[in-house]
């Protein structure tokens, strides 16, 4: 090559590139930098009919009532217990089930397990919800197992206590074969000949995994733990949403639902609207932090 | 891996192992097996409670019911256009932005300003009533727009994509500037076609996107007779007599089939129905997802 590498292309133009980046660039101006402006909604007595900017301001008005309200601290506290329970699971179960997974050495069994346990990844909870109302509802058919067992009838959706762990587990049940697809592709990953060095030295199976497999993966595990804290204050909206009742809003509303059933429920756009920026700017710091740990701990970069 | 001999243990361990992987693997179908079930059971079997994997009873009258009423129909065919529409414009922005952001910023002095814009909008949204409101303010509530155009720009897909080009060998471009080629040019004779796999896996993951998305059907849409199939039967799930009770008021025709099917059965064929098409673009997800998703992903 003739042109020293890293000049300018001085003799191509640069507008088209601009060009094609227009549409994309007006759509994320209007519908997202639009609604973040928006946000300034959160500090005004709103009125929708006025715009962005016609409703007077009263401060943090809306804040203060926010936090007043008697729900507030448990929804919090609900949205950060689903969260965590999602995000230790979802951590857990994966990693656990690549490995044994990866104990199977016939290609086609593998592939099969894999087909079964990737597929409730890719339907909505709409559906998913439709079927577990039906199996996990008290005549459902769980129940009727447990019945033949001689348990009583669980009410995985109407009790109290029960509806935030009946949450974590299926949203596990839904995530952890596609989540398991990363831990896999390290697994793959693994030089073969350090198993075969591993062996001519006399180490057992139990040692391998130790000390060549764990370690092959512990990289990737600690990126995704690290990624998932950015996820600290989605409880997971679709899920609740189409699965609480408020026979259980005590233990399972979360903040999204709140924010939700404020807003279009109870017309409150600007208490809706605060409870909403709080969750984005306490998100933000998560978000930021977990980018920041992971290209320190793992030398990740997003783009 | 070379295994002579497997002891006793690990034989054990094998068995074990592949029970567990049985198991496991089961449970994450069986409930889809129960629905299939139930939706070809007639409606006695299934109030009892006698319904496992297998029908009893076997009927298709709860799918002639469904097919025979409008209500699924037409909100299937408002998901058909909007996954059509969607799709189209979430993988044309897609090229149109992964390509010039895969430039270096030697290259493309903007490069680096593009990027932050459109990565800001992952870190940080207006949330729910704000956006709803630009919806409102430009004018496309209650029309298909309002389900494609705030989505469009998808920031994660197009990280995916742009990396994927930014790890192909800069000779390719070189080679088509040196025969005079433009950008465009460049971009659909040359980056494009080396680009068909991870383009795959985005295209097949927009589509379950539009397919899935109920939320935006619900806010955005004034009457149920403009909600997509997601949000449609999002009306069921929360409500399980709703189809039913209407149905039976809108044709009398359908009489016939009230002795075998019930808001039970018919429910569980539009759910099965509604996964047909995810069903059918599963192997391909399989296939592409993988390679394309893992490339994107973990690049160092």
């Amino acid at each position: 090559m003739q042109r020293k590498a890293g000049r300018p292309h001085r003799g191509r133009n640069q507008l088209p590139l601009v060009l094609m980046l227009m549409p994309a660039t007006i759509l994320v101006l209007i519908y997202s930098y639009g609604s973040m402006v928006g946000v300034v909604i959160a500090f005004q007595k709103f009125n929708p009919t006025k715009g962005f900017f016609g409703s007077p301001f009263v401060g943090l008005d809306n804040f203060r009532n926010l936090f007043t309200m008697p729900t507030i601290g448990s929804v919090i506290y609900n949205t950060v217990f689903i969260s965590l329970g999602k995000m230790i699971g979802g951590i857990l179960v994966p990693v656990i089930f690549a490995l044994l997974l990866n104990e199977i050495s016939r290609v086609r069994l593998k592939r099969t397990f894999q087909t079964l346990v990737y597929l409730p990844h890719f339907l909505s909870w709409v559906i998913l919800a439709g079927i577990f109302k039906d199996i996990l509802s008290r005549t459902g058919i769980v129940n009727l197992g447990l019945a033949r067992l001689g348990m009583g009838p669980v009410g995985f959706l109407s009790d109290q206590k029960l509806f935030p762990v009946t949450m974590i587990i299926t949203d596990i049940w839904k995530g952890f074969g596609f989540g398991s697809v990363i831990y896999l592709a390290a697994l793959t990953g693994i030089d073969q000949n350090l198993y075969e060095a591993a062996e001519i030295d006399g180490a057992g199976r139990i040692q391998q995994t130790i000390h060549i497999t764990l370690p092959g993966i512990v990289s990737t595990v600690v990126l995704m733990t690290v990624l998932s804290l950015a996820n600290i204050l989605n409880g997971g909206f679709d899920q609740i949403y189409n699965l609480y009742t408020p026979a259980v809003y005590k233990t399972g509303d979360i903040l999204d639902t709140f924010v939700f059933r404020l807003g279009i429920n109870n017309a409150q756009f600007a208490l809706s609207t605060a409870a909403g920026l709080f969750k984005s700017v306490v998100s933000l710091v998560f978000i930021i932090a977990s980018y920041w740990l992971a290209r320190k701990v793992a030398n990740y970069r997003v783009f | 891996m070379s295994r002579h001999k497997a002891s006793p243990s690990r034989k054990l361990f094998l068995v074990v192992n592949f029970l567990v992987l049985l198991l496991v693997s089961l449970l994450c179908v069986l409930p889809f097996v129960n629905l299939l079930a139930v939706s070809f059971s007639n409606k006695t079997a299934v109030a009892a409670n006698q319904v496992t994997f297998w029908p009893i009873g076997v009927t298709t009258a709860a799918y002639e019911f469904i097919l025979d009423n409008d209500q699924f129909l037409r909100a299937l065919w408002i998901t058909v256009q909007r996954t059509v529409i969607g799709v189209a414009i979430n993988i044309l922005l897609i090229i149109f932005t992964a390509y010039p952001l895969s430039k270096t910023p030697q290259e493309f002095p903007l490069r680096t300003a593009f990027s932050w814009f459109f990565v800001v909008t992952i870190l940080f949204s207006g949330g729910l009533i704000p956006t709803y409101m630009v919806v409102k303010y430009t004018g496309i509530m209650n029309t298909i727009w309002a389900l494609v155009l705030p989505g469009a720009v998808q920031v994660f897909n197009m990280l995916v994509v742009m990396n994927f080009m930014r790890s192909l060998p800069k000779e390719l471009e070189e080679a088509a500037y040196i025969d005079g080629a433009s950008h465009l040019q460049t971009l659909w004779r040359v980056i494009l076609p080396v680009s068909t796999p991870t383009l795959a896996t985005v295209t097949l993951f927009a589509f379950v996107g539009h397919w899935n998305s109920w939320y935006d059907g619900m806010i955005y849409m004034n009457t149920v007779d403009r909600y997509p199939l997601q949000t449609y039967l999002q009306t069921i799930v929360i409500n399980p007599e709703a189809f039913f009770r209407n149905a039976t008021n809108v044709s009398q025709e359908l009489g016939r089939f009230m002795n075998l099917v019930s808001a039970r059965t018919t429910n569980a064929a539009q759910l099965f129905l509604a996964t047909i098409p995810i069903l059918m673009v599963y192997p391909f997800l399989q296939k592409y997802f993988t390679t394309g998703l893992v490339m994107g992903s973990v690049k160092g």
